[in-house]
């Protein structure tokens, strides 16, 4: 039984270290009685996964919680898998969320699973990711105005990749085509990474990546960001105007919050609030965010939850232009 | 000789003792961590990488590219030893190194999986180091019609793997396509087959559910039954005589190894492809091009060293896309581009030549970490051949919880044990009614990539076919594949011709 026992070890290991690297911290009130489950809305190796085990290791690395945080993904139905468990933890103290915009989107598009995001437990909003539209250096296109052009004579031949159906990237393609006139044909592929690399071997013409996913191929002198979709330019992009300016009063973001399940004891709430306010506040988030061009303050408690309201009626309206809904 | 001075550099770095240990260190953790079903390098990769906060960001990265490494070396040990798949790479490796063990050949498959895995793994890095750049561009080139071309060139390597029954093969097919529909759509969005709303089948049937249903519960249930309770598994014994032996006879499978090799890192290298589809790949290749094709399944070493070369070239390959285009070529290079991000390294083009440290580092440490797989895997068979000579009443019970414990980590979720046990009914008496499955199990892993990779060809052609013919990579591709598909039935109507002729010398 030697491989057995030795393979058995492994986890065990993992934990004890962890453990031990937690003991000896005292802090007043509630503390989680055993692992908290960090639910990921997304798949493994995404945006949002990314930003929830870098969430995982600053916690870890400056030992702001007495019991390790252990990443769960369930990408699954856009988010609704992950949105349900949550929904039937009701009342737990040991389950929290990282989310992104199909947090408004899935129980929107799917009625049907009965989540109300409105009575999730607002613990923290860590950042707001931008958006930007992208072409390939090749193309020659150095403004949103030659970009129309192109994008018009090629009519629905013009190929505009993103994310899932119905999701940020789609909504953004619907804006663009509704305020330009265009007839871009939107082409959905799995993850804002796979997005980026279609663009940079010129199978799409344009995208609308985070700068998190374009960047390396923007350094290396691929693509070309024409406009963001933010109310100021990015520090990262000084050279691409903002819609505004543009004359399109159109601002967007992507959320990237935590969450806790239902019902959660006002104890735990202050407690994760606390935990991720200093995960917020620590060098490498800050750096993170710099370098990813992220915005957006913290934000917790009754303001997180108005303008989870807000956004969830701005969603609505998108979705219902795009027929989703 | 740029590229020699890199990679001496490399080993510099790769040799100061702390990345030394790290490499053993990991190789060691991974073996085990892949021979655990449900513990495959997603999972190890993915727990471990908080702790590499204690290390520079080199030193990380090659602990747990050691790991994943590993692992890949790792997985073959359970699927030979106890016919259930330590990882979804080493599903291939079930159909020819499970037979072997049973014929008390389990130390040879042993050999030859580590051996292959070692020539794999070095050919592989060998050809990332010489050719890392201008292999990106290939990577980029790929677009949706050409993954779609690649994907049916899978599919037509396999058109003989399931035997002389074409129905049975096919419905086996579909069954596995059917499966591999459920979950949500990418294309139109929608949740598809998950009967009403079982959330479990939101995220899909992971394909190592299947796996472990079949090849797991369905080998021991039918084992049980073939013996009636009186399992005699044919015994090996590990002798420092029979490991040499075994290693003299690898060179018979020279070729083939070499094949998966070089296919396996192709096939790595490719965004959304990854190990997996490469060793199943690997094997029907190798199936194809064998002088004995029928003797597959029954225990042919090359059954072995076929997908377990290409595993571990596989591996290597999706480093490339990871590290030049940050594009993830396989589940666990996604955990470990999510360590770049946090070490704060931008994957992309520049990354060779800004941070050259890193790059080389991290390729001298996969030559290390082959040598050290390689030893450490040696050093443990006679520890593995133990196993099997466990009585059967012990043994039953502990595949049984491995596979339960395999299927309920990875999502953590109650209803993929369901299906595990449903699967593995299903999968006995599929097989008792000789059925072959292995047909099922490649569909299900190809086909969610070949409906999405051509849908999205459509989409952007204007649902004009002829886009995977025009293209100038995808064109080649599909004739290949087209003409492989058409080859039994050539070979077929030859066979026939000449009976014919023998028939009737005159006519």
């Amino acid at each position: 039984m030697k491989i057995l026992r030795n393979a058995a070890v492994v986890p065990v290991v993992a934990s004890v270290v962890t453990t031990l690297a937690f003991s000896g911290i005292a802090m007043a009130g509630w503390e989680p009685k055993k692992p908290v489950d960090f639910v990921i809305m997304a798949g493994k190796g995404g945006g949002a996964d990314k930003m929830a085990r870098l969430m995982q290791s600053v916690i870890e690395k400056h030992k702001l919680a007495s019991k390790p945080f252990i990443p769960i993904n369930k990408p699954g139905g856009s988010g609704a898998e992950a949105l349900v468990h949550l929904k039937q933890k009701a009342g737990d103290d040991h389950t929290i969320m990282v989310t992104l915009n199909s947090f408004y989107t899935t129980p929107l598009r799917q009625p049907g699973l009965g989540v109300d995001v409105m009575t999730f437990t607002p613990i923290g909003r860590m950042a707001e990711d931008t958006f930007l539209l992208w072409v390939h250096k090749d193309s020659g296109i150095k403004n949103v105005d030659e970009f129309v052009k192109s994008a018009k004579t090629a009519g629905n031949k013009w190929i505009m990749a993103g994310t899932g159906k119905g999701q940020e990237d789609q909504l953004l393609t619907n804006f663009l085509n509704k305020a330009y006139g265009l007839d871009m044909k939107y082409v959905p592929f799995k993850g804002g990474g796979r997005v980026a690399k279609e663009l940079a071997g010129q199978h799409a013409n344009s995208t609308v990546n985070n700068p998190s996913e374009q960047l390396g191929f923007y350094e290396a002198g691929n693509t070309v960001p024409l406009a963001a979709f933010t109310p100021d330019r990015l520090p990262l992009f000084k050279d691409a105007p903002t819609f505004r300016e543009l004359g399109q009063d159109f601002v967007y973001f992507m959320q990237r919050s935590v969450v806790g399940a239902p019902g959660m004891s006002k104890e735990a709430e202050d407690y994760y609030r606390g935990v991720f306010t200093k995960v917020y506040e620590s060098q490498e988030w800050q750096d993170y965010m710099k370098k990813k061009s992220l915005q957006g303050a913290f934000m917790t408690g009754d303001e997180l939850k108005a303008y989870w309201k807000q956004e969830k009626e701005i969603h609505k309206k998108m979705l219902k232009d795009i027929g989703e809904i | 000789m740029e590229i020699l001075d890199h990679l001496l550099q490399g080993f510099a770095i790769a040799f100061q003792p702390l990345n030394l240990g790290l490499v053993i260190f990991g190789c060691a953790l991974g073996l085990f961590i892949g021979a655990m079903p449900g513990l495959g390098s997603v999972n190890g990769v993915a727990i471990l990488l908080p702790m590499t906060f204690l290390v520079p960001p080199t030193g990380a990265i090659i602990f747990l590219a050691a790991i994943y490494y590993g692992a890949m070396y790792g997985g073959a040990i359970s699927s030979i030893m106890l016919g259930i798949p330590g990882a979804s790479t080493a599903v291939a490796t079930t159909f020819d190194g499970r037979p072997m063990a049973l014929q008390g050949q389990a130390d040879q498959a042993l050999i030859t999986a580590a051996t292959a895995s070692f020539v794999g793994g070095t050919v592989s890095v060998v050809l990332f180091t010489l050719f890392a750049p201008p292999l990106a561009a290939v990577a980029l080139a790929f677009g949706a019609a050409e993954e779609f071309a690649l994907m049916m060139l899978a599919f037509a390597t396999f058109v003989g793997l399931g035997g002389d029954d074409i129905p049975k093969t096919l419905f086996s097919i579909f069954i596995g396509l059917v499966l591999s529909a459920v979950g949500l759509d990418i294309i139109s969005g929608q949740p598809r087959l998950i009967f009403g709303d079982i959330t479990g089948f939101m995220h899909g049937i992971n394909f190592l559910v299947l796996a472990i249903g079949i090849y797991g519960i369905g080998e021991m249930l039918w084992t049980i039954e073939s013996s009636k309770g009186e399992v005699k598994i044919s015994q090996a014994t590990v002798t420092v005589g029979r490991v040499m032996d075994s290693l003299r006879k690898f060179k018979n499978y020279g070729k083939t190894t070499l094949m998966g090799s070089v296919l396996g890192y192709f096939v790595g290298i490719l965004p959304a492809a990854g190990a997996t589809p490469g060793s199943l790949m690997a094997y029907g290749v190798a199936k194809t091009i064998s002088k004995h094709p029928e003797s597959f399944g029954k225990g042919n070493p090359e059954g072995v060293a076929a997908p377990e070369s290409a595993n571990n070239a596989a591996s290597t390959g999706s480093m490339l896309p990871m590290l030049t285009l940050g594009i993830p070529g396989s589940p666990t290079t996604a955990i470990l581009l999510g360590g770049m991000v946090i070490w704060g390294l931008e994957p992309g083009p520049l990354l060779f030549v800004e941070h050259q440290e890193f790059v080389w580092g991290l390729i001298a440490s996969l030559y290390a970490a082959n040598v050290f797989s390689l030893l450490i895997n040696v050093a443990f068979i006679p520890a593995f051949i133990w196993v099997l000579r466990l009585p059967f009443t012990i043994l039953a019970p502990l595949i049984f919880v491995l596979c339960i414990v395999g299927g309920y980590a990875p999502t953590q979720d109650m209803h993929d044990v369901w299906l595990i046990l449903i699967f593995g009914v299903a999968g006995y008496l599929l097989r008792k009614l000789d059925y072959p499955l292995a047909p099922a199990v490649l569909a299900i892993v190809l086909g969610p990539l070949a409906e999405t990779s051509m849908r999205q060809a459509l989409l952007q052609s204007n649902g004009e076919m002829m886009v995977f013919f025009q293209r100038p990579i995808s064109g080649p591709i599909m004739i290949t594949a087209v003409v492989l598909f058409l080859l039994p039935l050539f070979k077929l109507l030859k066979a026939r011709w000449r009976a014919s002729k023998a028939a009737n010398p005159g006519a």
